[in-house]
């Protein structure tokens, strides 16, 4: 009943956001969400449940790795919610409010379903309940973001549905059974239908890579990330994306059962590598800070991909990736967005000097610039080194140089952009809202925060969450 | 049986290639309303037995794709004053070319996956597919809201189509799935189209290009 | 003897017979628009009296000019003739596509004969006519092999024998479509505007006077009458009838035709230029699927009957294709 409890909590917390009569009080809702879902999920992690056989939601070994960051995350970003809101008092947040709940609680459904119908309904309803977020600025540009993200991610949803029935389908005409929890498809293995089992993996891989952002489905994330608030950014980059990759987790282990892991982990790989070339491309030329975080988010997709391509070390690898880049990019986008207020605009002829509008934020930008592009002793960094250790142990030199060269443009094509942002003399229509935006503790401590996390995921790695991240990669490979 | 069930898939199909080629929205509204209708008739046929959930699936889906939605988007139409004739990004000849090859292509793909053996001979996999991919040409081949929108739901009927290979195995929530995204999705499609009309006095989303790279 | 008796009988059919059909398509536009319209014989009196009449020919044609049209309405009449009419009549191995080959021969030589007068506008009117043409032709053949496919045959006497089923609806309608461009009716071609820029068949033969003139126009309805009778066989099952019912239901069908022609052209308005080519795919692709569940159809039940249930028939490869 526990893990069911870590989803009902969000859950109420939306509807009383619904409810609450007084606009100015209920962003106070979120830290109260994100404190009691972070005391659950410690709870959960403390005492696990027993398994229940055929259950459709449960917290096994995969949702033990993953959940926490996710909880972390929004713990962080409800605080900075707090005081970003208090900004916005223009805006009505009773929708955001409740979207934002609504989408932890979808997104620990999602980390959680055992069952591939349920997993496709909540990454489903996930997708929809960030719509509502991505344009709450109004803007044309945020509303063009939102029409973006809402037509490629729900034909990635639609795509991903078909999937789901053909892989039902795979096992209706292997072995005539019709349950579709992860367990049952596991264990029915290669009596599941192979034209069929590829058939899905394609269609999964496709509908559930664009919800992750998967190159050469990635084109809504630079408009939405772009165009969202910086508290938005960050869920979706470190919630939305990891959601969508534990359901390819998933698939591919039920896949790897049915006897074509080879082939998965060569889609895998080379949809990975290739999403980090178009990333490290396109990082080389945008010019808005916003959207740089974007690609470098689908440039992390890749890594993430490559990693999941790479057996049990590459997964190990994949999933402790998983927390240092969600953090990492919380850090980052909550320091942009910051950035961003402060500066009215996100493009770089705009938006320069950033070191004398908004002293903090900006250096919190660069620190996180140098972790995300794997500088040492940051998270990412012993991270990617994982997965580089994980692609030489397998054997994949000519992908191991290929990654090691994307994630060197990656880093020419961030600095460049990061410090012409950064230094230079500040605008004078920026200088004038100076007056409008302070940095406040409320918006400069969770950054720092992240950044604190990423150094400690960094230097000193906890066992118990090496543990998790082994026992997690255990189970999803198939034995044999 | 099986030749009334593959007469109306025949026919979903054909709709396919009548939505590729009509040049005005209400036209194309009206084609995917049809097939709406029409494949939401063949739950019934592919059972013998009467089932109340069956009829349940096709009784909601002929509301709810054959006449719900459509009068939505005509509302939407209406309201907004937006100027019937469409625009191709791809052109209706080569569009509707591109249709009839993938309904072929569909046929041929769908003879190298196996079937069970009560399916086989019955048309569900290839019109699937064919209107799936019908349904993407429709998404990246015009600019209209309301004509990608319809594309959309074309895309939802060809999954709708596979999905009742599934409708006897497993419990229905796929299906009931299906209908409440599909609800949700064009209510929200519809807010936005809302939004982008109060923005921009147009429904085209070409005029949508401010990001870019 | 009787081989010749026949034959001279066949020709008589189809030449006397031929100018019926544009008046009887005239009268039914008469009827909807509520007037009384010229007699269903107009036809004939017109073809009498530009047969009394001389030629004028301009100073610049070639001979081609009146040449072009005397072939063409040769290559009509062949084509007419291998049109399967009950038992005997002309029949060989390939004769479809030698039907194909004497259309295409008749319009080639109408073209040509409008280009001899070296008028641009007769020339725009010839190119329009092989634009419409190239798309229709496509569907004609489509057609042709859909029915080839389906009996295994490339005999227009044993292809226009087709089983019920979906495929035959989709043949039909294509093959009507086809009927309706290649004929230049309404949604593609007005038969009786003369307004300048909106012609395409009428252009061309706009230079011809007297006996050619009148070779054009009973050319123009002996088509009708080809396109008519092979859409009817290629949907009825004429073969199975005795020989007096087929050949009641064939008259029956053409006549009905000839209504449906009518009609459309009374509720039908003549489509924009640009919107033609699309309606020509329409039948194309009409004729496509007729062809693919041909093919492809016994294995869904589309088709009640396939080749193996009716017996395969004798040895007449087709280019390897075996439904």
């Amino acid at each position: 009943m526990k893990e069911l409890l870590v989803i009902l909590a969000p859950f109420a917390g939306a509807i009383a956001a619904l409810a609450w009569p007084r606009e100015g009080t209920r962003r106070r809702l979120l830290p109260v969400v994100g404190a009691a879902h972070a005391v659950l999920t410690g709870w959960l992690l403390v005492d696990p449940p027993a398994a229940v056989e055929g259950s459709w939601i449960g917290f096994d070994a995969v949702s033990r790795a993953v959940l926490p960051a996710v909880s972390l995350l929004f713990l962080v970003c409800s605080f900075y919610g707090l005081s970003y809101l208090r900004l916005r008092p223009e805006r009505g947040n009773r929708i955001f409010v409740a979207s934002l709940c609504g989408l932890l609680g979808l997104l620990s459904l999602s980390l959680q379903a055992q069952h591939l119908g349920l997993l496709w309904v909540s990454v489903e309803a996930a997708t929809l309940s960030t719509v509502p977020l991505l344009h709450f600025n109004r803007t044309g540009r945020a509303v063009e973001a939102a029409w973006k993200y809402l037509l490629i991610g729900g034909t990635g949803i639609a795509l991903s549905l078909l999937g789901s029935f053909c892989l039902g389908y795979a096992s209706l005409v292997g072995t005539g059974g019709g349950d579709l929890t992860f367990a049952a498809l596991g264990r029915e293995g290669a009596a599941l239908s192979r034209p069929w089992v590829l058939a899905a993996w394609v269609l999964l891989l496709v509908g559930y890579g664009t919800k992750m952002g998967l190159a050469p489905m990635h084109t809504w994330k630079p408009d939405a990330y772009g165009e969202a608030p910086g508290i938005v950014g960050a869920l979706l980059a470190g919630g939305m994306t990891t959601a969508a990759f534990v359901a390819i987790l998933r698939v591919r282990q039920v896949v790897d059962a049915a006897g074509e892991g080879l082939v998965a982990n060569r889609t895998l790989l080379v949809l990975g590598l290739f999403s980090m070339v178009v990333a490290a491309l396109f990082l080389l030329g945008t010019p808005d800070f916003k959207r740089m975080l974007a690609y470098s988010s689908v440039e992390h997709m890749g890594i993430l991909s490559v990693g999941a391509a790479l057996g049990v070390g590459g997964l190990v690898a994949s999933l402790f990736h998983v927390w240092s880049n969600s953090i990492t990019k919380g850090a980052l986008f909550l320091s942009a967005g910051n950035m961003r207020r402060a500066a009215g605009s996100s493009r770089v002829p705009e938006a320069t000097g950033m070191v004398w509008l908004t002293p903090v934020s900006a250096r919190v930008f660069a620190v996180g610039v140098f972790a995300i592009t794997a500088c040492p002793p940051f998270g990412p960094f012993f991270s990617e080194l994982q997965v580089v250790r994980a692609a030489s142990a397998a054997g994949q030199t000519g992908a191991m140089f290929l990654f090691l060269g994307c994630l060197l443009l990656a880093f020419l094509g961030l600095t460049r952009l990061a410090f012409s942002v950064l230094d230079g003399r500040p605008r004078r229509s920026a200088d004038a809202s100076r007056d409008r935006f302070r940095e406040t503790a409320g918006i400069l401590v969770p950054p720092l925060v992240f950044l604190a996390a990423s150094l400690w995921l960094g230097l000193a790695t906890p066992e118990w969450l090496r543990g998790l991240w082994d026992e997690a990669a255990r189970t999803l490979t198939y034995p044999g | 049986m099986s030749s009334n069930l593959n007469l109306l898939i025949g026919i979903a199909m054909g709709l396919n290639l009548v939505a590729l080629a009509s040049g005005r929205l209400p036209s194309l509204i009206r084609a995917a309303a049809m097939q709406g209708v029409v494949i939401g008739v063949l739950p019934l046929l592919m059972h013998s037995e009467f089932h109340w959930l069956v009829a349940a699936v096709s009784a909601g889906t002929v509301v709810v794709k054959g006449f719900v939605i459509p009068s939505l988007l005509q509302r939407a139409l209406r309201a907004a004053h937006i100027d019937r004739e469409m625009e191709p990004l791809i052109g209706f000849i080569p569009s509707l070319l591109l249709g009839a090859a993938a309904s072929i292509g569909a046929i041929g793909f769908a003879g190298a996956l196996p079937l069970r053996p009560e399916h086989a001979g019955v048309l569900l996999v290839p019109g699937a597919f064919a209107t799936v991919v019908c349904g993407f040409l429709l998404l990246m081949g015009r600019t209209k809201a309301i004509s990608q929108v319809c594309g959309y739901l074309l895309l939802e009927n060809g999954i709708f189509l596979f999905g009742l290979l599934l409708i006897r195995s497993t419990p229905l929530i796929v299906e009931a799935g299906i209908l409440l995204d599909l609800t949700v999705a064009v209510f929200v499609i519809g807010i936005i189209v809302d939004r982008i009309q109060r923005e921009f006095d147009t429904l085209d989303t070409r005029k949508l290009t401010a990001l870019r790279e | 003897m009787s081989l010749f008796i026949d034959t001279v009988l066949r020709l008589a059919g189809w030449l006397l017979l031929a100018p019926l059909i544009p008046g009887v398509i005239n009268k039914v536009k008469a009827w909807v628009a509520g007037r009384r319209g010229p007699p269903v014989f107009q036809l004939y009196y017109d073809l009498a009296k530009l047969w009394r009449k001389g030629v004028v020919l301009s100073h610049v044609v070639s001979p081609m000019h009146v040449a072009g049209v005397a072939v063409g309405w040769v290559a009509l009449v062949g084509a007419a003739m291998l049109l399967p009419l009950g038992e005997g009549g002309l029949a060989f191995r390939g004769d479809a596509i030698l039907f194909v080959y004497l259309l295409a021969v008749a319009r080639f030589c109408t073209a040509l004969a409008a280009l001899d007068t070296g008028s641009a506008f007769e020339g725009m009117g010839a190119a329009r006519e092989v634009s419409y043409a190239v798309l229709a032709e496509v569907a004609v053949i489509t057609g042709l092999v859909a029915l080839a496919v389906e009996s295994g045959s490339l005999s227009l006497s044993t292809m226009l024998t087709p089983s019920p089923g979906a495929g035959v609806a989709l043949l039909g309608a294509g093959l009507f479509i086809v009927l309706l461009a290649e004929n230049c009716r309404v949604p593609f071609d007005d038969p009786n505007t003369h307004l300048e820029l909106t012609m395409v068949h009428e252009v061309m033969v706009l230079d011809h006077s007297g006996p050619p003139l009148a070779a054009v126009l009973h050319g123009a309805s002996l088509k009708l009458l080809i396109f008519s009778v092979l859409l009817a066989e290629a949907v009825l099952p004429l073969g199975a009838m005795p020989a007096w019912a087929a050949a009641a239901a064939l008259a029956g069908a053409v006549l009905a035709i000839a209504i449906g022609v009518g009609l459309v052209e009374s509720f039908l308005a003549r489509f924009a230029f640009r919107r033609v080519p699309l309606l020509l795919t329409t039948a194309f692709l009409l004729c496509l699927f007729a062809l693919l569940t041909a093919w492809k159809g016994s294995e869904f039940g589309v088709t009640e009957s396939s080749v193996a249930e009716r017996g395969a028939p004798a040895a007449e490869p087709f280019f390897g294709w075996r439904p």
